[in-house]
This record gives structure tokens, C-alpha cells and sequence, in this order.
């Protein structure tokens, strides 16, 4: 099967700066994908070339097997959903969803037909005489959708479009843009900053870096077993406990404490234990036994309701735990000496590469 | 002190946000007050001297009669040769506005594409004719045009009156006589309507390129860009996107273009030679020479009420689109 989008070795420099480095990606038909990373890490300039917004200095861009690398904008079979909208100021909400088709050539009444289908479908019938001014920002963001959806592209993009919600009004989007991506079985390539909501929403997930690409997998994968320190450390809350590899299930802490851990990497490498917070627990010093722990004195403790989160100091850093708030569970509190330990298949190792 | 002060008018009662709003608006009109004086001394009253002047009688030795009043000065305006030089400089003005916008308008845009720096560079270059008093850059260009002078030599050089006889040759259902007639010009354009046009272009080019880059720099850009991403041409991204949300802009330079233009005095004189009498000297004739004050004054109303009109609708249709 072809790929919805391919990248070979897409590559971006604005003058010196080098905004997408070398990347390889397939992104396939149908699928939810998200590109995820910092700001300024290369996933809207990646977005935006696949637009044919921006032109990629070099490598070659396929959208379902054909080159469009210089290919302008209104000659591709894509479509955006811009951050700030950008909807058209002097139209209203159906001119603005219209557009589209009628610069395809559509007459006017099958423009208009479509395009009240769509006003539909984003849920926004009756609203065709608006201003887009006159719209609160989550209608404005449905405008955007259904002008994007009405010309029926192979492949949506979407940049950052929920950025500028609120939480409420981000998280009822999130379901609605599912809702859409499955109803209509198109791809859309979605660009966040925010893992949280790439974790719930996307079938993939491509995790960017300072132009470069780190990995991609399921949200699963990126989650369970992170490529890198990078990755690990943005993608949810996790403590890098440092050390070196002693052999393929062992890591040395830099405390010189030996835990059991499993990896692939060369024996003396540098490397971080990954230990997520709600992985790990918190029990009274020497009341452990057979399981890694390290040994360490409770700094505070927040209270969230459902749960505790201990930060507990080390002799060499600070690592957080997290509690589940159940019925009976223990309380230690600050100044108490405690050890925090966890199953032996609930860490991963991660280098810098 | 009034009612603020008193504790119970210190809640957010209506009648209290009424009286915080009547205060606000007080302290306005008091800052705007010395404006409002500037314009009562120096707009008003001489407007109103002017309009009550167009209703009074020329007396036979050329003064001013403010008793019998009457409408001869504006039936005058019916007359041949006055409704003459109200076509002429209406089509001279116009003609003026249009070379302007065309001219100016990828000035402009190119301005809003450049970095901060290159702009004000730009925006520099533009401000610098004004440095330079208005009448010496109408005499420098009276250099320029003059026989013999950089315009002539260049024409001379490139063979261009070859191009423009060759134009004029042509029979007259393909170049139309006005074409023609301003063709004719080229050669020698000095005391020409061609030099006066170019006079007017040169002197009121930067105010239509100001609000037009005012105007396209508040575009959002990402509106063109999505515009492109739903199949628009560059072309068809320009007429459906930049040109109506660039409106306002189009219409506030023309109209600072067309007015000025309209009632130019300076130019069509010094580049025109008065060979073609436009409404500005034929007004400064009636008060000068003529000494027929109220006609004078029936055709400045003439042009004042133009030129409102012509403000009026840029406000009405600005009100629409900003």
C-alpha cells in the first residue's frame, strides 16, 4: 500500500538554521498522526512542506506515491486547519467554507450545496450568515474544519488547532476531531506541543526534537519503551535515575547501587533508569525486600485528591512517586526515612541516542 | 467635590457607572478642547466667511457688496467654460488617483514582505521628498522636463519618439485621440497636461503608498497562505483576499490623492505653464485678477462639498471594513 505522506530525507535550513534535519517518515492512509515536540523543534515546518506552504531544501515528498516536493499549494490533494484559523474577515461562515470549491471551478450552486454539508457535519447548521467575528473561537475552529473537510482533501493537516481553546472546550474538539478523522477515514496529520493530547487522540505518533526526528510509534510504544532520554522525559512525568550498563539486565546507579534492569546497550554505556511516578512506591526504610529500591528521606508531599505525590531526596538527586489515594494507604511524612521501590519490569532504559 | 465622593455612590450602582462615564467623557472634551479651537478659529469661520461671501454681489469696482444677496455666483456654474475646467481637473484628478494606486500598490505590498529594517528604509525613502520644500521640487522637475534637459535626452537617446510618432500614425479607430494627444506630449512634455500629471503623481505618490502599507500590514499573512492551500491561484489570491481586506487602504490614498489633486494650484502652474486652467488657478484668477470674490468663493464650496463627500464615503465604507 502506498503511504498517505512519504519523507526521504526531508530537509529544512532557513540561511544556517537547520529547521528539519535529514527526516524519514511514512505516514499512512487513514491513520490519526500526530507530530509532537517543543516549540521551535521542525513539526510545523514539516507540516507546512507537506502543505507546499514551505519548500523543503532538500529530499523528496510524496503524497500517495506521486513527488509534489515544489508543487504550490492549491496543486495538492491537502488541506489546513491554520492555527490562528485564518479565516477570511470579509466573508461569512459559508463564503469562507465555499472557497475552496469554487476556486476548484465549482459553480456556485453546487458550492453552496457542499458547503452546507459540511457546515453540518462540523455541527454548525443555521450559522451560514455569520461572521467568522461574530463566533466564539470554538465555532471559528469548526469553520476551519469544515472549509478544510468541503474540498474533501487526501490528507488534513492540522497545526496546533486546539491551542487557542480552553481546557473544556479542547477536550470536547478532541472527541469531535476523532469523531471526524473516523467518520471520514482520512489522515490527519496533527502538530502539537501538547503529549498529553497527542496520547489520547492519535494512532501514531512521530516525536520531534531540534529538527529531528526520535522516534515513532503507537502512543503505547512511545510511552512504555521511549527511544531516548528526550523522549522519556517529554512524553508524560518520569525520574532519570543515571548510571552506567553493567551487563544486559543490570545498570549501575550513580550511587553505586546495582538494579536490575534490562537493555540492549553496550556494557559501560551512560544511561538513565526511567522510572514513571506511578510506577513507583514508597515504603518505610528496610521494610523491602528482593525488589530495587533505593533508599532516600521524604522532602514533601502534595495532595491531589486522588492520589499523593512524594518527593523523595536521594543522597544524589530527587525522584517523585506517586501514590494512588486508596483506602488505608500509609502516610510518611516529611523528614521520614523511606525507601522507594518498584517491580522489576516497571523501568526502562534509555541513553542519549 | 460631586457625588463621587459619597459613600453610598461608591458602588458599581448604574447610576454610578453612568456618572463615571459622563465624568470620562468630560475630561475628553476638555483634552480635545484646543484641537476643537484650532479648528473653530482656522477651519469654521474662514469656511463660513467663504460660504456667506458666495451668496453676496461683486460690486463694479471689484469688491464685495454683503448685503444683496442672491445664487448668481452658482448659476455661473452652469457655464461652458466653467463646467470645462471642472471636467478637466475632475479627469486630471482621477487620472492622477489611478497612476498612484497602480504605482503604489506593489510598492507596498513588496514593504510589508521585507524584514523590520528594509521597511523603515524604505518608509525613509518615501518621507524624504518632504523634506524639500513643495514649490523648489515643482521647479526641479521643470528642469528635468525642459528641452534639452534629462527627459528630453533620454527620450532623444532611447529613440522613444519614434515609438510615440509611430503611435501617432496609426489610424484613429486603433489609438483613440486621447491617446494620441497625450502621446504627442511625450517628446516635449514640459507645459504639457502630461507634465502636469506627472507633477501631481510625483507629488502625492507617498500618500497612497502610507495607507496602503498601513492597510496591507495588518493582513494577517497565514489569510494568504490559506488561501493558496484552498486552490487559489496567486492571482485569484490577490482579488478575492489581499485587494478587498486591503480596501480601506485603497480608499483613504485615494481620496488624500484625489483631493489634493483636484484643487492642485502649484503644479499645473509651474509644470503646466497655466496653458491648462484647472479649478485651483481658475479660483486663485477670481480672487486675484477677476477680483469676483463671490464666484471665487461659490466654487471653493463647489470643492469643498466634493471633497466631503468623497471623505464622508471613505468613512462610511472604512466603518464597514476595519
Amino acid at each position: 500500500m502506498t503511504a498517505a505522506v512519504e519523507l526521504m530525507g526531508i530537509t529544512k535550513r532557513f540561511g544556517d538554521v537547520v529547521a528539519v534535519d535529514a527526516i524519514d517518515l511514512a505516514i499512512e492512509d487513514g491513520e490519526f498522526f500526530a507530530m509532537l515536540g517543543p516549540s521551535g523543534c521542525g513539526k510545523t515546518t514539516t507540516l507546512r512542506m507537506i502543505a507546499g506552504l514551505d519548500f523543503p531544501t532538500e529530499g523528496s515528498l510524496k503524497i500517495f506515491g506521486d513527488e509534489v516536493g515544489t508543487l504550490p499549494p492549491n496543486k495538492r490533494p491537502v488541506n489546513t486547519v491554520f492555527q490562528s484559523y485564518a479565516l477570511f474577515p470579509h466573508m461569512n461562515v459559508l463564503d469562507n467554507v465555499a472557497f475552496g470549491l469554487r476556486m476548484q471551478g465549482l459553480s456556485k450552486s453546487a458550492a453552496r450545496a457542499s458547503s452546507v454539508e459540511a457546515i453540518e457535519l462540523v455541527q454548525l447548521a443555521g450559522m451560514e450568515a455569520r461572521m467568522p467575528s461574530q463566533m466564539s473561537g470554538g465555532q471559528q475552529q469548526r469553520v476551519a474544519l469544515a472549509r478544510a473537510l468541503v474540498n474533501k482533501p487526501k490528507v488534513l493537516l492540522l497545526d496546533e488547532p486546539l491551542g487557542a481553546l480552553d481546557l473544556k472546550l479542547r477536550q470536547e474538539m478532541q472527541g469531535e476531531l476523532k469523531r471526524l478523522q473516523q467518520e471520514l477515514g482520512v489522515s490527519f496529520v496533527f502538530v502539537t506541543h501538547d503529549q498529553e493530547e497527542a496520547l489520547t487522540m492519535s494512532d501514531r505518533i512521530a516525536v520531534m526534537n531540534q529538527g529531528e526526528l526520535l522516534q515513532v510509534g503507537t502512543p503505547e510504544d512511545i510511552y512504555e519503551h521511549p527511544a531516548n532520554r528526550f523522549v522519556a522525559d517529554f512524553i508524560g512525568q518520569t525520574n532519570l535515575l543515571e548510571g552506567t550498563v553493567e551487563d544486559s539486565s543490570t545498570v549501575c546507579l550513580a550511587n553505586g547501587a546495582r538494579v536490575q534492569a534490562r537493555s540492549d546497550k553496550a556494557v559501560g554505556t551512560s544511561v538513565a533508569v526511567s522510572l514513571r511516578p506511578e510506577r513507583a512506591h514508597i515504603a518505610a526504610q528496610g521494610s523491602v525486600d528482593e525488589r530495587p529500591a533505593v533508599d532516600g528521606v521524604v522532602d514533601h508531599m502534595t495532595y491531589l485528591g486522588n492520589a499523593r505525590v512524594y518527593r523523595v531526596r536521594l543522597d544524589w538527586m530527587e525522584v517523585e512517586v506517586r501514590e494512588e489515594n486508596r483506602p488505608g494507604a500509609e502516610l510518611h511524612e516529611p523528614g521520614t526515612p523511606v525507601s522507594v521501590w518498584w517491580d522489576p519490569g516497571a523501568v526502562w532504559v534509555v541513553g542519549d541516542e | 467635590m460631586t457625588a463621587i465622593d459619597a459613600p453610598e455612590a461608591r458602588q458599581a450602582t448604574p447610576e454610578f457607572e453612568a456618572l463615571a462615564l459622563r465624568q470620562e467623557r468630560r475630561r475628553g472634551f476638555l483634552l480635545a478642547l484646543p484641537a476643537w479651537i484650532y479648528l473653530f478659529l482656522f477651519f469654521a469661520i474662514p469656511f463660513g466667511i467663504v460660504v456667506v461671501y458666495s451668496f453676496a454681489t461683486r460690486t463694479s469696482r471689484g469688491g464685495v457688496a454683503l448685503s444683496a444677496w442672491n445664487l448668481a455666483s452658482y448659476e455661473r456654474l452652469g457655464e461652458d467654460i466653467v463646467r470645462n475646467v471642472l471636467v478637466r481637473s475632475l479627469g486630471l484628478a482621477l487620472l492622477t488617483t489611478v497612476i498612484c494606486l497602480v504605482a503604489a500598490y506593489p510598492f507596498a505590498y513588496y514593504m510589508t514582505t521585507r524584514s523590520t529594517r528594509v521597511r523603515n528604509l524604505m518608509l525613509v525613502f518615501v518621507m524624504i521628498p518632504f523634506w524639500t520644500n513643495f514649490l523648489v521640487r515643482n521647479y526641479a522637475w521643470r528642469l528635468i522636463l525642459a528641452e534639452d534637459g534629462p527627459w528630453n535626452t533620454t527620450v532623444d537617446t532611447l529613440g522613444i519618439d519614434s515609438v510615440t510618432g509611430w503611435i501617432l500614425d496609426l489610424p484613429s479607430w486603433i489609438a483613440p485621440d486621447v491617446l494620441v494627444g497625450w502621446m504627442a506630449d511625450v517628446p516635449e512634455p514640459l507645459f504639457t497636461k502630461l507634465a502636469v500629471v506627472l507633477g501631481l503623481v510625483y507629488s502625492f505618490l507617498p500618500f497612497m503608498i502610507l495607507p496602503l502599507y498601513a492597510s496591507i500590514e495588518r493582513i494577517d499573512s497565514s489569510l494568504f497562505e490559506a488561501s493558496r492551500d484552498l486552490y487559489a491561484s496567486a492571482r485569484q489570491s490577490f482579488l478575492r483576499v489581499l485587494l478587498p481586506l486591503s480596501m480601506p487602504g485603497v480608499v483613504a490614498g485615494s481620496i488624500l490623492v484625489f483631493v489634493p489633486s483636484l484643487g492642485a494650484y502649484v503644479t499645473p502652474d509651474i509644470l503646466g505653464g497655466g496653458k491648462e486652467v484647472l479649478l485651483g488657478s481658475y479660483i486663485v484668477t477670481q480672487f486675484g485678477t477677476a477680483r469676483n470674490f463671490p464666484f471665487g468663493a461659490s466654487l471653493s464650496v463647489v470643492l469643498m462639498i466634493v471633497m466631503l463627500t468623497a471623505t464622508i464615503g471613505y468613512f462610511r465604507s472604512g466603518g464597514r471594513n476595519l
